[in-house]
């Protein structure tokens, strides 16, 4: 009850955001600064180290993971205002009896919230205990108490965090799921030819997927975590393809494969559908297909490039896409049926539409001066779709594409490339935070997971 | 293996000419001596005998011509006795050495000329030197684009027509087309737009009367890049619809 309250107190950071962006004239040029939480207060929250309470020699390092990582998991919320550990008191709570309250609410951690815990180490197994209380509710502290016990791995320590830190999130951010548990998809060349890799929302824990030895683009994971529809190029052009990954193999999609450019696929908030691009009318079109192949339908008729599909993950109804009908590509947006058309962006260079969860906004990349010799900036923006205002996110910092929405919709990743170099970095949705979470190779065109 | 025997016979011609060469300049000196010395003694032979042309397909004539000083009785290999000095024409059908003695009162005197005969020993057409990959890419060139579009240049017209008309006279020909994109913008979008500048190269060449079966179409967006400068010269070097030859 009283986190609920707690949730209340804290706008969800899409509100505050369409406020920015209705605060905002249009076609606003300069340098927006805002905060995710603009007008409201970020809850002072302290994560302790937690105690160690085994003598097993794996301890040190699976705290030492697990301290990191919820710590980085809580920063990265953008919705806290993270008592630095310098300032927490010298004495590590293990237990709820070992914990002094006034000492975390007093200067200089003035903490609101804290989390607590003990970790020990026994039998190859890991096991934390951790509390969230509320430092200024001494009578009835406790707004969270959780145990976890897994396989002793530093993985395993590390995905505990995440799941504490996804629990304290949900708790204090208005019940919206935290996403220290998501996972993002992506292209790197690593291996010497673009596959398709997953790494955990921090840029932990980066693997490879897939081993075509082609050239595979645009990954996008369905909403069920169970496929990854790609783009692969084989001998009869491009083909879009499926991977499994609860069977570790591809496994067919029939209407996928059909001559020419099939490519940007993008699934159903239902996960039965899919959206992608295909030239198999001698155009590039919009088409949909079921899951099975069946059901294959034509959905846009212009000339010229359409690609890029996105769906509304609120309805799952509508499109987002991109069509270069008019000469260079632009935003629109269309029901399922490719009625009611709408443009968005009012001229420059847009593409890579993602939409986000709450079905409010679009975000995209953008170079509003492109063209001959313009040198022009490509950078990522966020557009209200009701009043099409939009607010820049990335300044003066590479080329920036392929943004994805958190399922949260306080975080999008994107690719940013600067001088030969492509990596993908993640921020808050108001731009603050930047940071890169791939440092080898290229990495591109990140996908966020649904959950 | 073809490949092989064709670079192995520029190798043989251009010893076969140093030799050649080697044996004027040795043999030069020696005639003067020979003219001005007084006949006290009889003095040694001198021979020299060339091939022209050194290199013949099959068929083809080589004019030999020799020259001794000295000599009373000369003979070249495979063709008998001959004057000590003289001209002939022969047509050899393989690659032969022609071996000339020459017997004086001083001595005997040797001299040598290769003539290269190229095989098959066919009328030989001036494109046979060419693979059908190398004719086809002198024949059948690219077009260019102009930034974020497909429409067919002008300029593009007319490689176009040339390209169709090389395509009509070859009917067993099958073409690839890849579509190509600059660096700049977005991968998928490049794709799309690849897509249309190779269907657009198709569609031209099919209205040009080429069937469109013959023609196989493949967009690379920005992943097969020709250039990678940054520069507005390799931004247009890589805006382009490519042709290849269908080797599937």
């Amino acid at each position: 009850m009283h986190g609920m309250r707690l949730g209340y107190r804290f706008t969800v950071p899409a509100l505050a955001l369409l406020t920015i962006l209705a605060a905002l004239p249009l076609r606003a040029q300069d340098w927006v600064r805002t905060g995710t939480n603009l007008g409201n207060e970020k809850i002072r929250l302290a994560a302790a180290d937690f105690k160690p309470v085994s003598a097993d020699p794996q301890t040190p390092t699976l705290k030492a993971a697990f301290d990191a990582t919820l710590y980085s998991d809580l920063g990265n919320a953008g919705i806290f205002d993270l008592v630095s550990k310098s300032f927490a008191p010298q004495a590590a709570p293990g237990t709820p009896q070992e914990v002094s309250l006034a000492q975390w609410a007093a200067a200089p951690a003035n903490a609101a919230m804290l989390a607590f815990g003990s970790l020990s180490v026994a039998n190859g197994r890991v096991v934390v205990n951790g509390w969230l209380f509320d430092t200024r509710n001494t009578a009835n502290p406790q707004v969270l108490g959780k145990q976890y016990n897994e396989n002793a791995t530093e993985d395993m320590a590390r995905t505990i965090a995440h799941r504490f830190a996804d629990e304290i999130i949900y708790r204090l951010g208005g019940g919206i799921n935290g996403i220290a548990e998501t996972k993002i998809y992506f292209i790197s060349s690593r291996s010497g030819s673009k596959e398709v890799w997953v790494m955990d929302y921090d840029g932990q824990n980066q693997h490879q997927i897939t081993h075509l030895g082609s050239i595979s683009i645009s990954p996008r994971i369905s909403p069920d975590n169970s496929r990854i529809a790609f783009a692969s190029l084989g001998s009869e052009g491009w083909a879009i393809r499926m991977y499994s990954l609860e069977l570790g193999r591809m496994v067919r999609f029939p209407g996928g494969a059909a001559g020419g450019s099939n490519q940007s696929p993008a699934w159903t908030p239902d996960g039965n559908r899919v959206a992608f691009s295909s030239s198999r009318s001698g155009d590039p079109e919009i088409w949909i297909a079921d899951l099975n192949g069946g059901n294959l339908r034509r959905v846009t008729y212009f000339a010229g490039p359409d690609v890029s599909p996105t769906w509304n993950p609120k309805t799952g109804t509508q499109l987002a896409w991109v069509s270069g009908r008019t000469g260079l590509p632009q935003i629109y947006i269309m029901d399922q049926e490719g009625a009611n058309i709408q443009r968005m962006t009012d001229g420059g260079y847009a593409v890579s539409p993602s939409w986000s969860p709450s079905g409010q906004f679009l975000t995209f990349s953008w170079n509003r001066k492109y063209g001959p010799g313009a040198p022009g900036g490509q950078d990522i923006y966020v557009m209200d779709i009701a009043s099409k205002r939009w607010l820049q996110l990335t300044h003066d910092a590479g080329s920036n594409d392929f943004p994805s929405w958190s399922p949260d919709g306080r975080h999008i990743v994107f690719q940013r490339q600067v001088g030969g170099h492509t990596e993908i970095w993640s921020m808050l949705a108001d731009g603050t935070e930047q940071i890169p979470l791939t440092q080898a190779g290229t990495n591109m065109m990140p996908n966020w997971s649904w959950k | 293996m073809n490949r092989r025997t064709r670079l192995m016979v520029p190798a043989v011609l251009l010893v076969a000419l140093i030799s050649l060469a080697g044996c004027k300049k040795k043999s030069e000196p020696n005639l003067t001596p020979a003219e001005t010395a007084p006949a006290t003694a009889a003095p040694e032979p001198t021979a020299q005998i060339t091939a022209k042309p050194s290199s013949i397909s099959a068929g083809d004539q080589v004019v030999l011509s020799w020259k001794t000083v000295d000599a009373t009785d000369v003979s070249i290999d495979g063709i008998g006795k001959v004057p000590t000095t003289g001209v002939q024409t022969v047509t050899p059908s393989e690659s032969t050495t022609y071996h000339l003695v020459a017997h004086g009162d001083g001595g005997t005197a040797e001299a040598s000329a290769r003539v290269v005969v190229s095989t098959p020993p066919a009328v030989a057409v001036p494109t046979n030197t060419m693979t059908a990959e190398e004719e086809f890419k002198a024949n059948v060139q690219d077009i260019f684009y102009d930034y974020d579009t497909y429409d067919i240049r002008s300029d593009a017209q007319s490689t176009l027509s040339h390209d169709a008309s090389y395509l009509a006279s070859h009917p067993s020909i099958k073409v690839v087309i890849g579509g190509y994109c600059d660096e700049r913008g977005s991968d998928e979008y490049n794709l799309a737009l690849g897509q249309n500048r190779a269907d657009a190269a198709k569609n031209a060449l099919v209205t040009a009367g080429i069937a469109a079966d013959r023609i196989r179409v493949i967009s690379y967006g920005k992943e097969k890049p020709f250039c990678s400068e940054s520069t507005e010269e390799c931004w247009q070097q890589n805006r382009r619809a490519g042709f290849s030859m269908d080797q599937k």
